[in-house]
């Protein structure tokens, strides 16, 4: 029993953050067009199912605020109170203490700090400025007069519950603890006649009933749904008790009439929100990410066995074994894909939670500062995403702190005086790519490079292009910059940012343009378990590329080879496409083949012929990372089993790319002279 | 959980340790009942109990029922906070 509440608990918490996080979205959709009704619907969902839930565990200190919280959200539904600025700033800080208590939650129990009651004390403060009965308990009754519409009502509340109730892990005390929040229990009475003799009595059990006046400003739909958990094991019956009315001008009669609409309007609307939410439900299952990962690792294990047994196939002059083990082949592959495609999540989520962040950041600053997201369906793996956050964070604070100038400097240099951010990712040639652009001041190259000089990190006579002097600010010598005017404190920590990225096997690069603002792109790996390889042989050996940087083949005739070899690069269509020849790369002996072949290899902006002996075709290819031995290896990536058995090596494109694209940087000196390396 | 129990002269005193909550009340129920009837005074010390729910109020309502039935002397000597409060939560329904 301990265990399986253990659980739901869990469940409980899980689906409260994310509701808290769709919650968050809401307000900041809501801040953007008030008059958003279904934002506003949504957001009281959130609450009312956190409040809801939260009862259920008896969890009384989140319910105690939450329905605080969700009191203001239903006047601002009902149209009482209108968005404003402070509301959604208030709203967005009560969602911030609600997680606050749901992680003490998490945390086993962990009471709040002294710092985060206080933050909870104040919110309910000023929570109370929109909530007519917190605000006025000196003249209560006149402004209740008033308003019409929050009288007290004296409720009889019958309460008789099913002997199953505990067994179902529900206490009937929470209920009156609830019902405590909601208003002044000024009866209550335990039945307790209803247990039988002791011989029958079953300790586990329920026999309780009671009798509870609560004088409360609750409607009856309200104290309604505080029972809807136990609708099916509990008589519940809620009457107004017609009592000498505080207010003379108000009956008890119409008082109860008042309570009846109230119930009827909002039934219909229960309704609707029940039949939105069902289909959500079914569409997803939670899954264990560590189960994920056991299922990704047994099938790149049955991809390698199905390519042996395929391979035996072709060998044993057999159709019908030969077709058998295609279609078995066929279906790996799906379930390959499918499998990948469970990992992947769109990126959006992660984009989505950085609104706040710019809203709280711009505000701080006080910078108006709009942030404009595209690309959000875009897929990655889950493994990437979770990491990319910190970094992408970070990118957007410094855009924000240092690239975006104040609202004056913004209108002196005949811009609009509000900022623009932006968050793009789209796919790229099997990577993805995540742009942060700014429309701020650009980077200063002539400080940077006296910065790098400085700091010895580029030799005083080198000739670098701009790209390269940008991307000075990601090394690490860089960021402990003083405070150099309009350059201060940009670069700091970039050398962190950069390296997170590299460990995903990812890169990061800027572009700036003084005056007009900068841009960051981020490329990625679309996963970190599989790729789609193409085989080359060399010798006996065989290497991997990935499919998804391949472009195309050539043949490397006589004529070409003699020349192309003295040179280091090949005329591709009128094309300068400089080559690697792989067999001396890796000091492959023996001479070379008869025939070569170039496989043209493209990474980001940059493009290179690899020369290999042999084509072999394309090959799915799970990813063996290499030992620690083999760790400081460059252009070399990981490996992979083929069906034969044999291992083959998988390159890294991007360094071998890089490798090059250095070479040339030391070779060409002039700036002007046409880079060898295409773009 | 744990149930401390002494006898002297015509009273039982019986000690609760720990949760008097649905996670408890079989055992405790089969441990106590008994109890009730046993001597002419029964002394329950609810001071040690860390928490208490619905099915531990029921508990102590068919303790005193069965109390008054066996003509035994029942008192409280101590109740937690946990314990005074749930109490005070349903105006001491029982006891």
């Amino acid at each position: 029993m301990s265990i399986n509440l253990d659980q739901a608990q869990q469940t409980f918490i899980v689906e409260a953050r994310e509701l808290l996080q769709a919650m968050e979205q809401s307000l900041l959709q809501l801040e953007n067009e008030p008059d958003d009704q279904d934002a506003i619907g949504a957001i009281f969902r959130a609450a009312h199912t956190i409040k809801g839930s939260a009862g259920l565990f008896g969890l009384a200190p989140i319910v105690g605020f939450t329905h605080i919280v969700e009191d203001v959200l239903d006047r601002l539904r009902d149209g009482d109170i209108a968005v404003d600025a402070d509301l959604i700033a208030l709203l967005l800080k009560c969602g911030d203490h609600m997680l606050e208590l749901i992680d003490v939650v998490a945390s086993r129990g962990e009471a709040l700090t002294p710092a985060a009651l206080q933050r909870g004390e104040a919110l309910r403060e000023a929570l109370g400025v929109y909530h007519p009965l917190h605000a006025t308990t000196a003249d209560a009754v006149t402004a209740k007069a008033a308003d019409g519409e929050s009288a007290e009502v004296l409720w009889h509340i019958s309460l008789r519950f099913g002997a199953d109730v505990y067994r179902n892990g529900m206490d009937p005390l929470s209920f009156l603890r609830y019902l405590q929040t909601l208003g002044q229990m000024v009866q209550v009475d335990t039945l307790t006649d209803s247990i039988p003799a002791l011989e029958n009595f079953d300790p586990e059990s329920c026999y309780l009933g009671f009798e509870i006046d609560l004088r409360s400003t609750a409607s009856h739909a309200t104290l309604n749904e505080v029972f809807d958990f136990v609708r099916d094991e509990c008589e519940v019956q809620i009457t107004a008790v017609d009592e000498a009315p505080i207010n003379p001008a108000s009956t008890g009669t119409e008082l109860v009439t008042q309570a009846e609409p109230t119930h009827r309007s909002t039934a219909p609307q229960r309704v609707a929100t029940a039949s939105e939410a069902k289909p959500r439900d079914g569409n997803y299952v939670r899954v264990n990410a560590d189960k994920l990962d056991e299922l990704i690792n047994l099938v790149g294990e049955l991809v390698i066995a199905s390519a042996g047994a395929s391979l035996l196939a072709r060998s044993c002059n057999h159709d019908p074994l030969h077709e058998a083990t295609s279609t078995v082949s066929g279906l790996v592959e799906e379930i390959l894909d499918g499998a990948l495609h469970l990992r992947m999540i769109p990126i959006g989520d992660t984009f989505n939670r950085f609104r706040r962040v710019v809203r709280d950041v711009s505000q701080e600053l006080g910078k108006d500062i709009d942030l404009l997201i595209s690309g959000a369906e875009t897929e990655l793996d889950k493994t990437v995403v979770e990491k990319i956050g910190d970094p992408l964070m970070h990118l957007l604070r410094n855009a924000m702190d240092h690239g975006i100038e104040s609202a004056e400097a913004r209108r002196a240099a005949g811009k609009s005086s509000k900022g623009h951010l932006s968050l793009n990712a789209y796919h790229d040639s099997g990577s993805i790519v995540i742009e942060i652009a700014d429309d701020g001041a650009g980077l200063n190259r002539e400080r940077i490079l006296e910065k790098a000089q400085e700091r010895g990190l580029v030799a005083s006579g080198a000739v670098l292009s701009d790209q390269e002097i940008y991307n000075l600010i990601f090394e690490a010598g860089f960021s402990t910059a003083e405070a150099v005017t309009n350059l201060s404190g940009r670069g700091v920590g970039m050398d962190v940012v950069k390296r997170n990225i590299t460990l995903l096997r990812g890169t990061v690069d800027l572009d700036s343009r003084p005056g007009q603002g900068t841009v960051v792109r981020i490329r990625l790996p679309l996963t970190l378990a599989i790729i789609n390889g193409f085989l080359v042989g060399i010798d006996q050996a065989t290497y991997v590329i990935p499919l998804d940087m391949v472009q195309e083949c050539i043949e490397l005739d006589e004529p070409q080879r003699d020349s192309s070899r003295e040179q280091g690069y090949l005329d591709l269509r009128g094309e300068v496409l400089p080559l690697v020849h792989l067999r001396d790369h890796f000091n492959h002996e023996g001479p070379a083949a008869r025939r070569q072949n170039v496989v043209v290899v493209r990474y980001a902006e940059h493009k290179a012929g690899l020369v290999v002996d042999d084509l072999l075709g394309e090959f799915q290819t799970v990813i063996k990372p290499l030992g620690k031995l083999f760790g400081a290896l460059r252009g070399i990536s990981g490996s992979t089993i083929l069906g034969s058995g044999a291992v083959a090596l998988i390159l890294d494109v991007p360094a071998l790319l890089n490798q090059l694209v250095q070479m040339e940087a030391r070779t060409a000196q002039a700036p002007q002279s046409p880079l060898v390396v295409a773009r | 959980m744990s149930i401390t129990h002494e006898t002297t002269d015509d009273t039982a005193r019986v000690g609760i340790e720990g949760e008097l909550t649905i996670y408890t009340v079989a055992e405790l129920a089969a441990a106590l009942l008994p109890q009730v009837g046993a001597a002419a005074r029964l002394e329950l010390d609810l001071s040690q109990v860390t928490e208490m729910d619905g099915a531990g109020l029921q508990l102590l309502a068919v303790i005193e029922r069965e109390a008054g039935i066996n003509g035994t002397a029942l008192s409280l000597t101590g109740q937690s906070q946990a314990v005074t409060q749930t109490l005070q939560l349903c105006r001491g329904a029982a006891l």
